[in-house]
């Protein structure tokens, strides 16, 4: 399976296992849009440790995701960039905005809590 | 080594391929993890322009030499309808067909040397090119082999 | 790495035409006279005060080996197993201090000890031992030069790992407290030691998983446009790996002319100097990663 999805509380994280084509790009963001409505979630988290190569059309899938999820009340955390991704994407002038870049799922766990605590008025 | 591969492009499973087939040969010419990540971005561009906006075409990884360096050079070839304006396609921010640009001011800036050929009616040819220097023990260690 | 590139490479018996049962009658006459054949070897290279950093046991042992792998490699044409003894002995001997002229030397030595025994043993017939010495000369100069070559490749092989040693010890990423890192850049910031620089950041972002760094360019010789662009994109490429960067040692004066050519500083932090920077970082470690501050850290000088 390309992508594993699982949600824990009110995340939803997504582990890409391999290198995805442009269709599994397509139907998982498609998916995770899905996700983020139907389970309410308050975060989302999408590990691409396993993609070694990120291009426009991926940074334009993965801004599309946070763009949606952050209508449905969900912010995105991007984890797992390998060091030669990130250059290459730096050097391209790739830009992932509005998405935040966490390390690993400690930290993007994290980052989402404080988020979430601060945007929400009522704190669970 | 293969001097050549040939990469046919004519469907989305294909940029996998590419991305894959060029990563391995520029590992093979000792290009770092970094530069192989470059290039196989930047072919990841170009072939999904060929199978987005033509259908179909060819991609050649071709492994160039000379006496200080090596390198990986990328011909991609398509018969499509080609593109008008070359100059207004290599501006950041072109948006192209469905607003999804054409991804080459990107490649451009990851590879060394860039040179598109594209004529209306008759097709496109992008060819670009990463060097890597060889060392000293490496040009030292290839005039033994070869002398 | 390059891979061997012979892909069970024939040794040249060519011209003059090689006799296959010629071949097969010297190799015997090598395997059967072998034990005193290695005995007067080792003696020449004992003689010669070849391989002295080794025991006399060591020797006969790696002599031994030699031997076989020499004859069977005359035997079969085929030297790829002897490159692969010859990688594995030079592995062996040269951290010990054995030299090039060393090992050549006893190859040498080895192809006279066995030309001086077939001399011998086919002296009374001069048109074979001519016919003789024609198989086996070409055969035993390629087997020399087998040998040197690849104690020579694996003396390159250590070699570049040294360089690669030296190149990484020089620009060191230091861990100043948990999840903070300092990169202190000193002397000129060209595009492959920015590239460099880059990745060894990112590494260590990733190893120690930092969350701030701290880039001081006190020591930086020029700061111009490309120099600039190239510690944002550093910057930038810290930021896709979760880390906030912030450079030092930028004077206000280098900060505005970047800023008046166009580099965006906006989205990075600048702060004056590198104490100050530390403590910027310090605040912004204390409120985004709960729990960090009560960690105790070493004090940077």
């Amino acid at each position: 399976m390309s992508v594993a999805i699982l949600h824990q509380g009110e995340y939803v994280i997504a582990s890409i296992q391999s290198d995805l084509s442009d269709r599994e790009v397509v139907a998982l963001r498609d998916d995770l849009t899905r996700r983020v409505g139907d389970h309410r979630a308050r975060g989302l988290i999408v590990d691409v440790a396993a993609m070694d190569v990120i291009d426009s059309f991926v940074a334009r899938a993965l801004r599309s995701i946070a763009e949606t999820a952050l209508m449905r009340g969900a912010e995105t955390v991007i984890v797992g960039i390998q060091p030669d991704v990130a250059i290459a994407m730096v050097q391209f002038r790739l830009n992932l905005e509005p998405l935040r870049a966490a390390l690993d799922l400690d930290d993007a766990v994290r980052i989402l809590d404080r988020l979430v605590k601060r945007g929400s008025p009522d704190a669970r | 080594m293969p001097d050549e591969v040939r990469v046919r492009i004519g469907a989305d499973e294909d940029l996998v391929s590419a991305r894959a087939q060029a990563r391995a040969l520029a590992d093979q010419l000792g290009f770092s993890r970094t530069d192989a990540t470059l290039i196989a971005t930047a072919i990841s561009e170009i072939a999904r322009n060929i199978v987005v906006h033509v259908g179909q075409g060819e991609i050649v990884l071709r492994a160039m030499e000379d006496d200080r360096r090596r390198g990986l050079a990328v011909i991609a070839e398509d018969a499509g309808p080609g593109i008008r304006d070359v100059q207004e396609a290599l501006r950041d921010g072109y948006a192209g067909r469905a607003g999804l640009g054409l991804g080459l001011p990107g490649a451009r800036r990851l590879m060394d040397e860039f040179d598109i050929d594209s004529e209306v009616g008759r097709g496109t040819t992008v060819t670009m090119t990463k060097w890597r220097i060889r060392d000293e023990l490496e040009l030292l260690r290839e005039r033994r082999r070869s002398g | 790495m390059e891979a061997d590139q012979s892909e069970g490479t024939k040794l040249p018996i060519t011209a003059p035409a090689v006799d296959p049962d010629l071949l097969h009658e010297l190799v015997d006459h090598l395997r059967k006279s072998q034990e005193a054949l290695r005995e007067e070897w080792v003696r020449r290279i004992t003689e010669a005060k070849l391989l002295s950093v080794m025991t006399p046991d060591e020797i006969f042992s790696e002599v031994t080996a030699v031997y076989d792998n020499y004859v069977t490699a005359l035997e079969t044409g085929s030297i790829e197993t002897l490159q692969e003894y010859a990688r594995d002995l030079s592995e062996r001997i040269i951290p010990r201090g054995v030299e090039t002229d060393e090992v050549l030397g006893i190859v040498l030595l080895l192809r006279d000890v066995l030309a001086r025994s077939l001399f011998v043993n086919y002296q009374r017939d001069p048109d074979l031992l001519h016919r003789i010495l024609d198989s086996y000369e070409p055969a035993a100069n390629s087997i020399a030069v087998t040998v040197g070559v690849s104690f020579v490749d694996e003396r390159e092989r250590i070699i570049r790992e040294q360089q690669e040693a030296i190149r990484e010890l020089s620009t060191p990423v230091l861990q100043v407290r948990e999840r903070l890192l300092i990169l202190p850049i000193i002397g000129v910031l060209d595009a492959a030691r920015a590239r460099q620089l880059t990745e060894q950041l990112l590494a260590a972002i990733r190893d120690n998983r930092a969350r701030v760094v701290v880039i001081d360019v006190t020591g930086v010789a020029t700061i111009d446009l490309t120099v600039a662009n190239h510690l944002v994109q550093a910057v930038e490429a810290s930021r896709l790996m979760g880390a906030s960067a912030i450079l030092t040692g930028l004077s206000s004066g280098i900060a505005q002319t970047l800023v008046d050519l166009g580099v965006d500083l906006g989205t990075m932090q600048t702060v004056g100097d590198l104490q100050g920077g530390l403590e910027e970082a310090e605040r912004m470690l204390g409120t985004s990663v709960p729990g960090v501050d009560e960690t105790s850290w070493r004090s940077f000088q």
